[in-house]
């Protein structure tokens, strides 16, 4: 297959191959690292992730619709603003939806399986009353668009890597706040026993709060920055929610390095085998082989050593 | 003693209730022989009304494409009934929502042919959704007008296509681009379902045909929204041509990336071919991420006849002045037209005599300018090669002179 090539061609497909392989984790990341936040520190099964990322993109629609007719001198810059905005608002409906619902229903985690669907279904239901039915376009400013060439050969596109250094920032934010702030150690301390984190001060519920609010924010940047490169409309959550609990799961539910690896992992292989063989077939084989290493490792490939 | 039964009733009054029993009988008579004639199969007709059942999906990844159809269907009902509606009875039309999924059309058809007893539906728009209803319209005889472009190898007594089928389509679209654009290589690309694996089936035998290449042939699930890697293995092939039959939601996943890597198509290096782009899909797309692009179909908004300038203002006067409409949406608007003709020709709504009726209507008032019925339920139309502009909306580049015949099974595309 590769005869046809020269070295320099080659090299090119591999390395463009990568970016690709880059590109995607990156997508993964964003999409999962919200979730895994949700499931991974409070054991809350959120089928409404999807939607949250949706309500991110939505409000990215409305802030290039009013910079686009008020401000359009400033059209450039909006995409930024769109992205503070949308972590603002799934933040804070993640709060409200956390106060009202979930909190009920730390300890029953199929009932929050299906309050969460519910949820879902609401929210979809919600868009299409707004927005309508169909997919609405957002425009994007114009230093999103296009590539960047790195070589004769070697074109990256910058929308992607836009989202990989997204990806990057938001990872090391998550990462500092979790392990070198006052509030992640009192994450981590009610994740690993809740009773003695109460006992010692801690006010779980705030904790909790914050914690949810947080995973639904990074979920509306995440969406904010896939109106990029997907649709949105009020099912397009239902697009990303298979992959994103498949990434969780196998990395490990309590574990956000653990994330990160299955999101690299399972990008990798989906674009490598890609590129050899059918979308529809390389999608079957890294589904195959998830379903082997979680038979042979049930709690994923990283998790919490704790004593209980 | 005796053991004759007498009648409970005094004999005149028996006499009285048997004549007025008679009387009763034959008027019923004379008057179900009248809408005998119209409906003598039970369906849901009365000396007012008619019911019909509209089935397609508002909600899922193919709300995008399937909400144009209904609109269409429903201002082209209206305009019925405002003239004074079908065999002088209005159309009440039952609207039911395949959701994308169809195993949930076949279980809505079944309720619109077995509980609700329509006269027509006017419904799918993906093939795997029509052959998931197909079986239902067969056993309850039903009838279907089916709105969408597809692959043809189909001809069911119990539908008719508006829309064309893929010899009128698909190989209308490439001998343009071979003859006006001396494409040589193309690269054939598809969502995973039987539309487009059949259709690029089709391709390939006619490219292969003109002594053409093809250099690589992919798919991607339905709802698949990363397009890098394909995108990669198209910028080191270096085909003339993209022959792209993407479907719903993924479409805007795939242009948008294909513009974001760098392949401008107005500069037709490769130039994008498509069919399963209309108006609708580049509302989500957006205008600036499909301009350049080609697209092969048998209508576009901007055709300038004076039917399609008509129909565009009475379609924005009904649902909105930003509403765009695609090749579906008018070929779901020649449903109900069709359907009203082959009743009065038939007058009848029984789905037999409608069904013998159909072949040879005519409609000289559609948007796209004429259209007929052909024996085998597809119809008779032209294809045009319509060129995206950064609006949303196609300029018509090209036009075939004569209209093109169905060939729903083409020889030598099997």
């Amino acid at each position: 297959m590769f005869a046809e090539y020269s070295s320099s061609e080659l090299l090119s497909i591999f390395a463009m191959q990568g970016v690709a392989g880059l590109i995607l984790f990156s997508v993964f990341v964003l999409m999962a690292l919200g979730l895994a936040i949700i499931f991974g520190q409070m054991g809350v099964i959120n089928m409404a992730h999807g939607e949250f990322m949706i309500l991110g993109a939505y409000v990215t629609y409305l802030t290039s619709n009013v910079f686009s007719t008020y401000l359009p001198d400033f059209f450039s810059i909006y995409f930024i603003l769109a992205m503070i905005l949308a972590f603002i608002t799934a933040g804070a409906l993640g709060a409200l939806v956390e106060w009202a619902m979930i909190r009920h229903l730390y300890h029953r985690p199929l009932d929050t399986l299906l309050a969460t669907w519910g949820l879902s279904l609401i929210l979809q239901q919600t868009y299409r009353t707004v927005f309508g039915p169909r997919e609405v376009g957002v425009t994007l400013p114009d230093w999103l668009m296009g590539s960047y060439q790195l070589t004769e050969t070697i074109e990256l596109p910058i929308n992607g890597l836009f989202v990989m250094c997204l990806a990057l920032g938001i990872s090391l934010a998550v990462a500092l706040l979790m392990y070198r702030s006052r509030w992640g150690t009192q994450v981590r301390a009610v994740v690993q026993n809740r009773p003695m984190a109460g006992a010692v001060g801690i006010n779980t519920g705030k904790v909790d709060r914050i914690t949810f609010a947080l995973g639904c924010g990074i979920a509306g940047v995440a969406g904010s920055a896939f109106t990029m490169i997907g649709s949105t409309g009020p099912t397009s959550g239902q697009l990303y929610i298979v992959d994103t609990f498949l990434v969780v799961v196998f990395g490990g539910a309590s574990s956000l390095l653990g994330t990160i690896a299955s999101a690299f992992s399972i990008s990798q292989a989906q674009s490598t085998m890609e590129f050899f063989m059918s979308g529809s077939m390389s999608k079957v084989l890294t589904l195959l082989f998830v379903v082997l290493i979680l038979m042979l490792r049930p709690q994923g490939l990283f998790t919490l050593k704790v004593r209980r | 003693m005796n053991m004759t039964m007498h009648s409970r009733w005094p004999a005149n009054t028996a006499r009285t209730w048997k004549k007025c029993l008679l009387a009763l009988a034959a008027s019923l008579a004379i008057g179900s022989a009248q809408a005998a004639e119209v409906n003598t199969t039970g369906l849901a007709v009365t000396d007012t009304t008619v019911k019909v059942g509209i089935l397609h999906s508002v909600t899922g990844t193919m709300s995008i494409s399937e909400t144009g159809s209904v609109q269409a269907e429903k201002l082209a009902i209206e305009q019925i009934n405002a003239m004074g509606g079908v065999l002088g009875r209005k159309i009440e039309f039952i609207q039911e929502d395949g959701a994308s999924d169809w195993p949930t059309f076949a279980e809505k058809s079944k309720k619109l042919l077995v509980n609700d007893k329509v006269a027509a539906v006017f419904g799918c728009w993906t093939s795997a959704s029509r052959k998931a209803v197909l079986p239902i319209f067969e056993q309850y005889n039903g009838m279907l007008y089916y709105p969408t472009f597809y692959e043809g190898l189909e001809q069911s007594p119990n539908v008719i296509y508006t829309g064309q089928e893929a010899t009128q389509q698909i190989i209308a679209g490439i001998d343009w681009v071979t003859k006006t654009k001396g494409a040589k290589s193309f690269y054939l690309l598809g969502s995973d379902y039987i539309w487009p694996r059949t259709s690029n089936k089709i391709a390939r035998k006619h490219i292969e045909k003109l002594g053409l290449s093809v250099v690589g042939e992919e798919y991607y699930p339905l709802g698949h929204t990363q397009f890098n890697s394909v995108i990669n293995k198209i910028k080191l092939k270096k085909p003339d041509v993209i022959y792209a039959i993407v479907v719903g939601g993924s479409n805007v996943a795939f242009y948008k990336q294909l513009k974001a890597a760098g392949i401008d198509m107005t500069k037709e290096k490769p130039l994008v071919l498509t069919i399963s782009v209309t108006e609708d899909e580049i509302l989500g797309i957006g205008g600036e991420n499909m301009v350049g692009a080609y697209a092969a179909m048998k209508y576009f908004q901007s055709l300038p006849n004076e039917n399609n300038k008509k129909f565009v203002a009475d379609f924005k006067a009904m649902w909105g002045k930003d509403i765009v409409i695609g090749d579906v949406t008018q070929a779901a608007y020649l449903g109900p037209w069709l359907w009203k003709a082959a009743v009065e020709k038939a007058g009848s709504f029984d789905i037999d005599k409608v069904r013998a009726a159909s072949p040879g209507i005519e409609l000289t008032t559609a948007p796209e300018g004429y259209v007929k019925v052909h024996p085998n339920h597809h119809l008779w139309s032209k294809t045009r090669i319509g060129h995206a502009r950064t609006d949303g909306q196609y300029d018509v580049v090209f036009e075939t002179k004569e209209l093109i015949e169905p060939d729903p099974f083409p020889k030598g595309y099997q």
